[in-house]
């Protein structure tokens, strides 16, 4: 079936939301150019293929519950927050807050995310091919995360459940964040999210990432004890 | 939220699509925050030579002008004010000739060889509910209440040319929706900020400013950080120490463009907590706070476009 053909120059925001959500399932959108426009591809549950020709805006593929969108340029912020199923691939790189309170489904960064990508985690993988700015994993309940590059300062502050696999470098660590020992589970998980993540993951040796995971000390609140926010 | 936009040409190709681009620019973020909007455009205004149509925006330097000691004051009064009296009063005061170029009803420019303390002491005597938005050699700055498209077609800013301007389109957080708290902040010569973002401690920042007998015209957060930089840099500062003392001296949210005479230069704070995206080409420098404002810009398709990191300052010059 041949792709329905949206452009942005000539609808408006909510129109293409609602020819996507239209889609039955199988089918597949190109959406044009999108010229940095917010909230496109937002919402959807059904199984549709989209791609964004062009450089998109804020909360791309945000909210989705079973779509595979794909952006074929950059994103600015908060690329597939709350995503609950299904995937958002972005070619370039991500601004601030990539991936935010995603529950589930995959979101791939194939160059650089920018500071707080996968704050609060909550269920989804977020896999970056390049670096990640600072704070990210910030309070990250649940989920994995898979940086090829290099982690910025404060990395994985109030961890609860989700585990980092950083390929490069990392800054510094953020507070009840620690690094943990591989385990043969660890390597065979990061070799299947490389995998997941394509071309731009090629250069992570899953043996050699290191594992971030909450330390534990800030899990329960206490009130009475020396906390260390 | 805010939106700021700014453009810093360096192909003197596109100085007459100045007022244009950066209308465009604005418009664009209007949605960040239409509840008013200002900008600060800077000409060279030096003669043009004779037939030449890419004029400096408003007002070609007349037969008077003297390249270099002349000051073009922005006017602006939400009471009808004749303009042509207020300058015989004001060049009779001041000693000194004046010109006057017409800008909307509501506002002018003055272009006066007058010390500046003098000139601005005389326009507080002669017409105190005239506010001075900017002045400067190449700047001239307007601002109003409204969405950015109806302020920039009143005031024919997509006719203005220039080598560089801002603009700021307001959404209020920490004071009042009038004119002279809108954006820019213009309070020394040439140079205007306009601000993404709050700052906190700035009524402790202003009193400390106060006591060095450096006085704000409004409330707002933003025109206190307008007033450190320009204090620091009445004091010998370059720009980009000026805006260093921000990060140093302010606490808050904070996405800075702020321009002088021959400077271009963004700041965000130390969470970049504000948005700001930047894109480059061989003809220009432009930023705005999300990249759709970016997105109509002539080759900027092949722009090398980036997000500043925090706390990291880049300054461009002309």
């Amino acid at each position: 079936m041949e792709p329905v053909i949206l452009s942005c120059a000539e609808l408006s925001t909510r129109e293409i939301n609602a020819a996507l959500a239209a889609l039955p399932d199988g089918a597949s959108a190109r959406v044009l150019e999108p010229r940095g426009r917010h909230n496109l591809a937002v919402g959807l549950s059904n199984r549709v293929r989209i791609d964004i020709e062009g450089n998109a805006g804020y909360f791309i593929g945000g909210l989705g519950d079973g779509p595979d969108v794909v952006v074929h340029g950059f994103t600015g912020w908060s690329v597939g927050e709350n995503l609950q199923a299904g995937s958002v691939r972005v070619e370039g790189n991500a601004s601030e807050c990539a991936g935010a309170s995603s529950r589930g489904g995959t979101i791939v960064i194939e160059g650089d995310a920018s500071s707080r990508a996968g704050i609060s985690l909550k269920g989804g993988t977020i896999l970056v091919g390049g670096n990640v700015g600072h704070m990210s994993g910030f309070m990250a309940q649940a989920g994995v995360m898979l940086i090829g590059g290099d982690a910025g300062d404060a990395l994985g502050d109030s961890l609860y459940e989700a585990v980092i696999y950083v390929a490069g470098k990392i800054a510094s660590l953020g507070s009840d964040a620690r690094i943990e020992e591989l385990t043969e589970s660890d390597v065979r998980a990061v070799k299947a999210l490389a995998e997941l993540g394509g071309a731009s993951f090629g250069h992570v040796q899953p043996e050699n990432v290191t594992r971030v995971a909450s330390a534990r000390g800030l899990y329960n609140f206490d009130a009475l004890k020396d906390q260390k926010y | 939220m805010c939106g700021i936009v700014g453009l810093h040409l360096k192909n003197p190709g596109l100085q007459p699509r100045l007022g244009e681009l950066l209308t465009q620019m604005l418009e664009a973020m209007t949605t960040r925050g239409p509840d008013s909007a200002g900008i600060a455009v800077y000409a060279d205004r030096d003669p043009a030579p004779a037939g030449n149509e890419a004029g400096p925006g408003p007002g070609q330097p007349g037969q008077h002008s003297q390249p270099g000691q002349e000051l073009r004051y922005s006017l602006r009064s939400d009471e009808t004010i004749d303009w042509d009296l207020l300058a015989k009063r004001i060049a009779a005061e001041t000693g000194r000739d004046l010109r006057v170029e017409p800008l909307g009803s509501d506002s002018a420019v003055f272009v006066s060889s007058a010390a500046e303390t003098s000139f601005l002491a005389a326009v507080r005597r002669a017409a105190p509910q005239v506010t001075v938005p900017g002045f400067g050699r190449s700047m001239v700055v307007v601002k109003d209440v409204g969405a950015p498209a109806a302020i920039c077609a009143r005031y024919g800013i997509p006719g203005w040319g220039g080598y560089q301007g801002i603009g700021h389109t307001r959404m209020a957080t920490e004071s009042a929706v009038t004119t002279a708290h809108s954006h820019p902040f213009a309070p020394a010569a040439d140079l205007a900020l306009v601000h993404n973002g709050s700052f906190s401690n700035y009524a402790t920042v202003r009193g400390r400013l106060a006591r060095q007998g450096i006085r704000c015209d409004t409330d707002n957060d933003s025109e206190v950080a307008a007033r450190l930089v320009a204090a620091r840099m009445a004091e010998g500062a370059d720009l980009a120490d000026g805006l260093r003392t921000v990060l140093k001296e302010m606490d808050g949210f904070f996405t800075l463009l702020v321009t002088t005479r021959t400077q271009f230069a963004v700041i965000r704070d130390s969470f970049a907590c504000k948005p700001a995206v930047i894109a480059e080409t061989p003809d220009y420098v432009a930023m705005a706070s999300e990249y759709h404002a970016l997105a109509g810009l002539p080759g900027i398709t092949g722009a090398r476009v980036f997000e500043p990191m925090p706390e990291e300052i880049h300054v461009w010059s002309r």
